[in-house]
């Protein structure tokens, strides 16, 4: 605020000094310039009729020639008086306006209300640093929780369409490159209810200078970052940011799995696809040689993925010096049927159109599947709005980086634990996986499925805190049970357990709950209300463990035991 | 030299020059005060505040303040004379004539204050 008044000042600092020599000279004018009253008589005019006159005059409101009608020489200098203020007038005018249209000061004026916004905010919220496909995501995501979040953004175009996407609620956006510190603090970095940041731009470096930031700022505060490249998600680890999503990483991991572990892919796709339906057998991928077409950031993660899993494949790529490809490589682009020829896609089972434009993608794949019908089809779609040609062209899997980011991150929102247990279950055998899908599938159906975590703690789970504090065990059991009814089980799989460094896959339900485990879990939506409900209700936790239903507040508890203690005196 | 401090002290003195100007005199004797004396302080009072415009510095700040002191004196000091000619009609009795001067003398210490600030500040100037 300040800063624009004194911009507004500074800027006036020249109209105000011209108008008040104006007036000055005019009302000075007016003084010395000998007139005459009706009898004509000499009259001089003094400095208060003289500043009347010119106040109205210089309007040019003009209330005629005051108190006596002027002589010639009076008009005289009225006229050159007339055009000298009406002239400064609208010069100071002017540089008024101007001020307002002025881009600075535009910005300023907008920085100011956004501070404003985001200071007012009183509710736990994310600082989203970029708004391009997965930040819209993302968003859409955290309104549909109700979580809300502070956007920054370089280009003002995005700023604008975060405008128009209608969300529920406002959410303060600037313009501006969060990699700059200052912007970050605007943007609410120290907030008291900032709870994480996410750094999602489509700028490595940006990302990596916002992570640095915040992480020095507010050591405390989870910092979510993107990144495309092995370098940089190497220095993002180097100083502690939370978690690092690299979506081509995890695209090809994901695709591996699907190759490799049709289960671990089934129960990875149920547990970070909300909308997922899982199957109870999972489509079968088919294993033999692959042709991956374009070796950039993707196909490069994706050949070292397949080189690990003993995957075949052939690269099909038009740049191989500027791509540092290897030697045994096809080069073209992998929209003619020449070059998927000379790659053999008779022989594969699969190809990969992994590009960064989407009609080239779109046309690997029409190529392909007409020369080789069997063939699986993966296609890497870059852009949200290309959504329903994609669709229509019937591939098996469409990798889209903005979907695979949101989800992703969402998961970490959601219960950060989550991909821990991703990560541990590919190391787990088939049967088991099996198993636990099987487990799902009989508590939820076909619903959504949904995951949380709860950690023990005296804040998180007052209940469940009061409990240990009174020397009692609270088993895994117990966390599961329906608060309205103690005989069943809420719909709800704890899944990973986590306790300082130990991690406890499907963990037993008789284990012995300790302060600060962390338990997983996945189930119904509605199950991990009642559960969060339960874990901070003494009352609740009372009935689970014993069965006695009743008011149990200390208020109660008092007038139970004055109500016992006088009917004992009265026997 | 920089002409833009040249021209900012020159008014800022100018103004505390001429306000001790006009209040220099008998008290309330009309003869030994000008009214162009008072118009003039007025004027140059005013382009002075109009210059310390926009100054984010502290010091910048108590300059502005003091002028709008001095500005504040002087306007009423003129309204009165210009209310005791036309409005009361009784003319610049000695009693009228003693209020508005002493007017000017507050707004005098005001402008006193803001040269003191000038020199303070060009004091701390080690170039």
């Amino acid at each position: 605020m300040n800063s624009i008044l004194f911009i507004l000042l500074r800027r006036l600092r020249a109209p105000m000094i011209l108008l008040i020599i104006v007036y000055a000279v005019s009302i000075l004018g007016f003084v010395q310039i000998p007139g005459m009253d009706h009898e004509g008589n000499p009259w001089q005019m003094g400095f208060f009729h003289a500043f009347y006159f010119v106040s109205f005059m210089s309007t040019t409101i003009g209330f005629g020639e005051i108190p006596y009608p002027f002589t010639d020489a009076q008009r005289f200098w009225a006229l050159i008086c007339l055009y000298a203020t009406v002239v400064s007038w609208i010069y100071s005018v002017g540089a008024v306006l101007s001020v307002f249209r002025d881009d600075a000061f535009i910005r300023i004026m907008k920085r100011n209300r956004f501070q404003k916004q985001v200071k007012r905010i009183a509710e736990p919220f994310y600082l989203i640093c970029g708004y391009g496909e997965t930040g819209l995501l993302v968003l859409n995501k955290l309104a549909e929780r109700n979580i809300h979040a502070v956007i920054v953004d370089v280009q003002q175009n995005r700023i604008d369409a975060l405008e128009v996407d209608n969300l529920g609620y406002k959410v303060p956006s600037l313009c501006g490159d969060a990699s700059r510190p200052d912007v970050l603090q605007d943007a609410g970095l120290k907030h008291n209810y900032c709870i994480g940041v996410l750094a999602i731009t489509n700028n490595d470096h940006a990302n990596l200078a916002i992570s640095i930031a915040s992480k020095l700022i507010m050591p405390n505060r989870p910092v979510i970052s993107r990144t495309e490249s092995r370098d940089y998600a190497a220095n993002l680890d180097s100083f502690g940011t939370d978690h690092i999503v690299d979506p081509f990483e995890a695209f090809s991991n994901y695709l591996t799995m699907a190759i490799c572990s049709p289960y671990h892919h089934a129960l990875y796709d149920w547990l970070t696809n909300p909308e997922h339906r899982a199957l109870s057998e999972p489509a079968q991928s088919p294993k033999g040689r692959w042709i991956i077409c374009g070796f950039g950031r993707f196909g490069k993660a994706l050949r070292q993925q397949f080189i690990k899993n003993h995957i075949e494949a052939t690269i099909i790529e038009p740049d191989p010096k500027a791509t540092q490809a290897p030697d045994d490589i096809v080069i073209g682009i992998g929209t003619e049927a020449v070059t998927l020829c000379e790659a053999h896609v008779e022989g594969a089972v699969g190809i990969v159109a992994g590009t960064a434009d989407d009609a080239n993608n779109l046309s690997i794949i029409m190529t392909a599947k007409e020369l080789n019908p069997t063939l699986y089809t993966v296609a890497r779609q870059n852009e949200q709005a290309n959504e329903d040609i994609f669709d229509a062209a019937e591939i098996d899997i469409i990798m889209k980086p903005s979907v695979m980011m949101s989800n992703h991150i969402m998961s970490l929102i959601k219960a950060p634990l989550l991909i821990n247990f991703l990560k541990k279950i590919q190391q787990e055998e088939t049967t088991w996986v099996k198993q636990i899908l099987t487990q799902l599938e009989d508590v939820i159906g076909n619903q959504s499925l949904d995951s949380w975590s709860v950690t023990v703690s005296p804040w998180e789970t007052e209940g469940i805190a009061e409990i240990m504090g009174q020397q009692k065990d609270y088993l895994l059991k117990h966390l599961v049970t329906d608060p309205d009814d103690r005989t069943i089980h809420l719909p709800v799989v704890p899944l990973l357990l986590h306790h300082d460094d130990q991690y406890i896959l499907a963990p037993p339900l008789n284990h012995k709950l300790k302060m600060g485990d962390s338990i997983l879990f996945s189930g119904h939506y509605q199950a991990s209300r009642k559960m969060r409900w339960a874990t901070n209700d003494i009352t609740t936790i009372h009935y689970i463990l014993n069965g006695i239903n009743g008011l149990e507040s200390p208020l109660w508890r008092w007038l139970t035991g004055i109500f016992s203690r006088t009917s004992k005196n009265d026997i | 030299m920089n002409t833009e401090k040249v021209v900012f002290a020159f008014f800022i003195v100018l103004a505390l020059t001429v306000n001790f100007g006009f209040f220099l005199g008998d008290i309330d004797n009309i003869d030994h005060h000008a009214v162009y004396e008072l118009f003039a302080a007025i004027i140059i009072s005013f382009i002075a505040t109009a210059m310390k415009f926009g100054d984010r510095t502290y010091i910048g700040a108590v300059l502005l303040a003091t002028s709008l002191v001095a500005d504040l004196q002087l306007v009423v000091a003129a309204v009165d004379w210009g209310l005791a000619l036309h409005v009361r009609e009784e003319g610049l009795t000695p009693a009228t004539v003693a209020r508005i001067v002493s007017l000017s003398g507050g707004a005098l210490l005001a402008n006193v204050t803001s040269v003191i600030l000038l020199m303070i500040e060009a004091a701390l100037v080690r170039r």
